[in-house]
């Protein structure tokens, strides 16, 4: 019988990778990540989760200790953000062409400076082009659940590559829900047989160089180095598919669907889409029902996966629309909008969708997207599907 | 030392752009980066292996009554001339024509 308790999403997450049995975890800890961390030791201390957990001195360490874990065949977890992220960046480049299915939250957090411990995505959205597969959750029982799939998705022998569950650092970090805490079995059914180091491994049975230098301007090593890059390209492209099966397996044996790659919400007939992703969806969802009830022809389009990035998915729910407005929780410093956005008029552009679209910007620094913010990008939206000019960000929180 | 006996690892079962692994020497001839090349006077060579522990592309090879490097991969970094204990080796400049 699968128990229900109430809990945060930083705690439901735990409870995830309690369920999903790593051999080894490492986390070292940073706002709003922190409980996250305390939440993995004391189950460990605990009994409940039966893993080892490395006492590492930073996040630099932490995937580092972790990859060599993975080399040697273990299951293994950990969790960051924001400036821990950053200082683990060198490891965290190197994880996905090594095709190491590590598992990590980000408990995403606006970027310093000016000095701030909130949520945000800057982080996460900083890290996308980086090979690691980013899937964005909306309350704490899809972080659960998600982190459970995440394993599946990433030990695919179709994908082997690390994952990131992203969740909304304050909001779903500390946001308390009821949630459901699925059967140890059936997720032991779910996840089968751990597959983690078959292709690449530090093991003296089976003696191998890892990573040896490749590349530079002569002999094999430039064509050998645009394979393995290719072949990356290729797991990722390849995950699209298996992150929507998975989902399925997963709404089939739990009960629980959740749209894999993006969650079209009224949508059929809508003549403009928002798109959001992450916590804020919620909001914005209320704006629509409000809007519809209103007579407005709005839908909203929630991205869950980010990357790889769901293009065909994007095209079925978006082709019919006559605009977008696109809510980011980040900053693309180089384009002055949204990064969001910024890869939605890529899309668009690709799929040949000639449409006018908005970049709104909120939520930055631990500030609130409320239903009135939504009304305002709804009402944005609707009013620009007969412009041609391009327009200027929307900047939410700027006169809050 | 005891010298490794396993079989390499067999990798037919796996894709060949799946990550970077290596069971067989690679053909990149690191020989080539060199702007000077160790030299080792025979006479002075006690054979003590202390270039053979040093050298980072483990490329010193054994001889009858000396040690020395193999040219395809060494790179010409000098470390087994500076810690070699009978100062044996020395490094000298690679000749444009050489």
């Amino acid at each position: 019988m699968p128990k229900k308790l109430v809990c945060d999403g930083n705690e439901a997450a735990a409870w995830g990778v309690v369920l999903s049995r790593p051999d080894m975890v490492a986390v070292y800890p940073i706002t709003p990540q922190s409980s996250l961390a305390e939440y993995i030791s004391q189950f460990v201390a605990d009994g409940i989760l039966k893993a080892d957990l490395m006492d590492v001195e930073g996040e630099h360490s932490v995937l580092s200790v972790l990859q060599g874990a993975a080399l040697a065949g273990a299951r293994t977890f950990t969790a960051s953000c924001g400036q821990g992220l950053a200082f683990m960046f060198e490891p965290y480049f190197r994880t996905p062409p090594l095709r190491l299915p590590i598992v990590m939250s980000l408990v995403t957090r606006d970027g310093i400076s000016p000095q701030c411990v909130w949520g945000g995505q800057q982080d996460a959205m900083t890290v996308r082009e980086t090979g690691w597969i980013h899937m964005y959750c909306e309350t704490a029982q899809e972080i659960l659940d998600t982190t459970i799939m995440a394993y599946k998705i990433a030990e695919h022998r179709d994908v082997m590559l690390p994952v990131n569950v992203n969740h909304d650092g304050n909001y779903l970090s500390y946001g308390v829900e009821q949630i459901e805490l699925p059967d140890q079995a059936d997720v032991d059914e779910f996840l089968g047989e751990k597959n983690v180091n078959w292709h690449v491994a530090l093991d003296p049975e089976r003696p191998m160089g890892v990573d040896p230098l490749t590349g530079g301007a002569g002999g094999i090593g430039p064509s050998l180095f645009v394979r393995y890059r290719k072949g990356l390209c290729e797991g990722m492209q390849n995950a699209l598919a298996v992150i929507e099966d998975i989902h399925r397996q997963w709404g089939e044996r739990f009960g629980r669907f959740y749209a894999p790659l993006v969650e079209s919400y009224r949508m059929e007939d809508a003549e403009y889409a928002i798109v959001t992703i992450g916590s804020m969806s919620g909001a914005g969802k209320d704006a629509v029902d409000a809007a519809r009830n209103a007579g407005e022809p709005v839908g909203l389009l929630k991205i869950k996966t980010f990357r790889p990035f769901p293009l065909e998915a994007i095209k079925a729910a978006l082709s019919h629309v006559k605009a977008i407005g696109v809510v980011d929780r980040s900053v693309s410093f180089g384009w002055n909008c949204g990064p969001v956005f910024q890869e939605l008029l890529s899309a668009l552009f690709y799929l040949r969708i000639h449409i006018p679209a908005v970049s709104f910007i909120g939520g930055l620094a631990g500030a609130d997207i409320t239903v009135d913010h939504f009304e305002r990008v709804i009402r944005t939206t609707a009013d620009i599907m007969n412009t041609d000019e391009p327009l200027e960000t929307i900047w939410l929180n700027e006169a809050d | 030392m005891k010298k490794q006996a396993k079989k390499p690892f067999d990798t037919s079962k796996i894709p060949d752009n799946l990550c970077p692994i290596a069971t067989v020497h690679a053909e990149l001839k690191t020989g080539d980066w060199r702007a000077e090349r160790p030299v080792v006077d025979r006479e002075k060579c006690v054979k003590c292996a202390t270039c053979w522990v040093y050298c980072p592309t483990q490329c010193i090879q054994e001889k009858p009554n000396w040690f020395e490097a193999d040219l395809t991969i060494c790179k010409g970094c000098g470390v087994c001339a500076h810690e070699c204990p009978h100062r044996a080796i020395s490094m000298i400049e690679e000749a444009e024509d050489d």
